[in-house]
């Protein structure tokens, strides 16, 4: 059963594509490199493999072509009948003719070349085979080019036809060209038919797709059929014919009683007397379409007459259906524009065309095999006795109440439209709760209270429970009371002693700061012995005053160091008379010691003295140039700082060295 | 709208702070601010992290166990607006907040409470260790106790004997 969905033949190429395509696959998925020296079978092989691969493409190619295009006479004679109106079925069928005997054609010359491979006797011979051979196939698909044209051009239509099924409920609507047909599709379906004022607007069939007591419903839309004989009818209006003579559907014809569509009444309802024989065992409706233009009642009486015509034949239908001559069923009147009754036209025709198919089932066979398996079971009536439904009287009541309320009760929505609208009207929600005290329904409960929730602590027993808390915590405060009275009496440090202890405590936050300062300096400090002292903190006052504030007496200390500093100096003069007196022997050797090594420096030059050239007026100032070159250099060396003969490095990050590339060697390390 | 607890630190959340986090079994975990979601993402454990409510708890620093906490509890079973309770239990919340602090103000005094005692014996020690810093020990032998060194201050005998004159 093929789903009428042309949407999955695959693409027709064109000849020289085909060409290109077949003849660059072979050159892909065979071997391509031979010699003049490999074995003869080889070489045949080879040549004999080429071909008969083009002839395997060539023909699959074809035969998908073939196969997927659909054959006319297969299919539903709706599709069939359509596609011989939009493509004629002669063409059709000979261009797939060509393309059929194109394909035992190319056949044939494989066949025949392969023959003749099989007696090649040199690589030459065998090539030129293979060449002749593929080139006749090119030349036969060549030939057959404006068919595979013409084929890719129906493919592409035939992809945008509509996906009618010709099976299943349809709703066909017909009539003159601009009466309103598609303007009613648009709004019984979800199909977006062009509505434009001039005619033909619609050119071929839409299809639209509605739902009525949960079947789905097929809506086409036809272009519009003028009144003319049947051989004059273009190709527009064949389509609509086609699908008015095969489909199984229910018809409605559109009327423009106003005549705004430009036709009179008389001459759709010439048109509807021709076309009469196409609706034979279909139930038909007559649409008056375009009411809001002119009511059916206001009508002159000719057009009217002409119209109960119509309406006589659909009544026709409706009787040869089955149903009863309602006049309700056969014609029907709408406006598309205003949306007035169109829903009781696609109601309507809804129901007559379910009902003519459900009549249709029930008279078919199979409906027999069906029914076999149906068994509705029946209660054997006990005896005679009539047994009612019993409902309480409360609840007839009830239901008769809640009846007379509804119509009563205003909704809430009028309630919003009368207070200024949905922007403007918010419903008060709190107008139904259902509380023990009514007065408390507009009442606004906190949700947080100083950091807590105040759902958390909600409870209807909560009364009891703090007062079980503050018992507690009573109970609690008694007992603390109690505990005070034990304190303890610690042993509290006397006054002084607290004194001592702070003062011990501060001078230890002094060492340890001291000790920070000097950790975090010992890089850039230099250590310098203690004679050195530039801050003079090391002076024998400070030692005297540190002293006597740790309770010691610190006199016999100053004065022992005092005689210690001074005895170098005192010493020196002292040795000269000292030991001059005293022994001999080691006074001569000392004093000549002493004398030598004057006796050597008096060989150089006094250091006061002032030679010629060296600028200096006389030796007094000689020596005080001297004395403020000491003194200027004494402080500097006494701290230990870096003087001028120290080594300095002037440029600590020298450019040369830290950027540029290397001409050899890298730089990951600078 | 309700006040959430961070689930990091424990402190509260109020609306238009912080983060959640819905991890893919469905659990949520909500952070008052970036600090406790930072860690979150570190992987940190709460209970390590000295500024937690989890670690105090833990550590028995703040209290855990006690009848308030019993009151303020979850409810899932919504209950139906009454005014009077309603009034009742908003001037209870204040009554058992109330409560909560005097026994958390307690709980922190019994953990302080023998310090005193320990302060003052590391006080008494540090005196005996390290008197020597003030006092020179030439002095501790002739005045035992552990006090500053009386200042001797040398008054001339000049002085002196003009006073007596007068």
């Amino acid at each position: 059963m093929v789903q009428y969905n042309f949407k999955k033949i695959t693409v027709v190429p064109s000849g020289k594509d085909f060409i290109d395509i077949v003849l660059s696959r072979t050159q892909r998925q065979t071997p391509t490199v031979v010699h003049k020296g490999y074995a003869i079978s080889r070489l045949r092989k080879f040549y004999m493999r080429k071909v008969k691969f083009t002839q395997q493409n060539f023909h699959e190619k074809l035969s998908a072509i073939i196969d997927e295009f659909p054959r006319l006479d297969d299919v539903h004679p709706f599709y069939g009948d359509l596609l011989h109106v939009l493509y004629n079925k002669d063409h059709y069928k000979l261009a797939l003719g060509q393309v059929n005997t194109a394909r035992n054609l190319i056949g044939k010359i494989a066949k025949d070349y392969v023959k003749l491979l099989k007696y090649g006797d040199s690589l030459y011979r065998c090539k030129c085979l293979k060449v002749a051979a593929l080139g006749r196939m090119c030349t036969v698909i060549k030939r057959i080019g404006p068919s595979l044209a013409y084929l890719e051009q129906i493919r592409q239509h035939m992809a945008r036809l509509p996906s009618i099924d010709p099976n299943t409920r349809t709703i066909l609507i017909c009539g003159y060209p601009n009466v309103g047909k598609s303007s009613f599709i648009n709004k019984i379906t979800r199909a977006d038919v062009d509505v434009q004022p001039y005619a033909f607007t619609t050119k071929s069939l839409f299809v639209g797709h509605t739902d009525y007591k949960y079947l789905r419903y097929q809506v086409i839309d036809t272009p519009g059929i003028l009144d003319r004989p049947f051989e004059d009818r273009n190709i527009i209006e064949m389509c609509s014919i086609t699908a008015l003579a095969h489909l199984r559907a229910a018809v409605l014809f559109f009327l423009d009683i106003s005549g705004s569509c430009g036709y009179s009444i008389a001459q759709q309802a010439a048109l509807f007397n021709s076309i009469k024989s196409l609706f034979m065992n279909k139930p038909l409706l007559i649409v008056c379409n375009k009411i809001d233009l002119q009511p059916l009642e206001g009508l002159p009486e000719d057009d009217m007459k002409l119209v109960m015509d119509m309406k006589a034949e659909a009544i026709k239908t409706v009787i040869a259906q089955g149903g009863e001559p309602n006049d309700e069923g056969a014609l029907l009147t709408m406006s598309a524009l205003t949306d007035d009754g169109v829903i009781a036209v696609k109601n309507a025709a809804c129901e007559r065309l379910l009902n003519q198919r459900v009549e249709i089932k029930m008279k078919s066979k199979k409906i027999n095999d069906c029914l076999n398996r149906f068994h509705v079971a029946v209660p054997k009536p006990r005896d005679t006795k009539e047994r009612l439904p019993c409902i309480p009287q409360p609840v007839l009541e009830a239901r008769a109440k809640a009846n007379a309320e509804k119509e009563k009760r205003k909704l809430e929505k009028e309630l919003e439209n009368e207070n200024g609208g949905a922007g403007v009207y918010s419903a008060n929600l709190r107008k139904h709760y259902i509380l023990a005290d009514d007065e408390w329904k507009e009442d606004i409960m906190p949700e947080i209270l100083d950091g807590h929730n105040v759902y958390d602590f909600v409870d209807p027993d909560i009364l009891q429970r703090l007062e079980e808390l503050e018992g507690e915590e009573g109970l609690r405060l008694e007992a603390e009371v109690e505990e005070d009275d034990f304190e303890m009496d610690g042993k509290d440090l006397t006054p002084e002693e607290q004194e001592a202890l702070a003062e011990i405590r501060r001078k230890k936050s002094l060492l340890i700061q001291e000790h920070r300062m000097k950790k975090s300096t010992a890089e850039s400090r230099p250590i310098v012995p203690r004679k050195f002292d530039k801050d003079s903190k090391f002076t024998s006052a400070r030692m005297g005053r540190q002293l006597s504030s740790l309770g010691l007496d610190p006199t016999a200390a100053i004065s022992r160091s005092r005689s210690v500093s001074r005895r170098g100096r005192k010493r020196e003069r002292s040795l000269g008379r000292e030991d001059g007196d005293a022994m001999d022997v080691d006074d001569e050797q000392s004093s000549k010691k002493l004398r030598t090594r004057s006796r050597s420096r008096s060989k150089s030059r006094p250091p006061g003295e002032v030679t010629p050239g060296e600028g200096f007026k006389d030796s007094a100032q000689k020596l005080k140039a001297l004395k403020i070159a000491k003194k200027s250099v004494r402080n500097r060396n006494k701290a230990a700082r870096r003087g001028e003969a120290d080594r300095v490095i002037p440029n600590l990050k020298p450019k040369h060295l830290f950027s540029g590339k290397r001409s050899i060697g890298k730089t990951s390390r600078r | 709208m309700r006040l959430e607890k961070c689930w990091f630190c424990s402190s509260t959340i109020y609306p238009g702070h912080g983060i959640q986090f819905v991890r893919n079994d469905a659990k949520i975990f909500r952070f008052c601010r970036s600090k406790c979601h930072k860690n979150f993402k570190m992987k940190r454990n709460p209970r390590k992290l000295k500024w937690t409510k989890a670690y105090r708890r833990l550590h028995g620093k703040d209290m855990t166990q006690d009848s308030t906490f019993e009151l303020e509890r979850k409810r899932n079973r919504p209950e139906r607006y009454d005014r009077n309770v309603t009034e009742s239990t908003l001037k209870a919340i204040k009554k058992i907040d109330k409560i909560r602090v005097a026994r958390e103000a307690r709980h922190h005094a019994m953990r302080m409470k023998g310090k005193k005692a320990i302060e003052q014996q590391a006080a008494a020690k540090e005196l005996e260790q390290s008197i020597h810093l003030v006092k020179a020990p030439a002095a501790l032998q002739e005045d035992p106790s552990l006090t500053l060194p009386k200042m001797k201050i040398k008054v001339s005998q000049s002085q002196m004997e003009d006073r007596m004159e007068e």
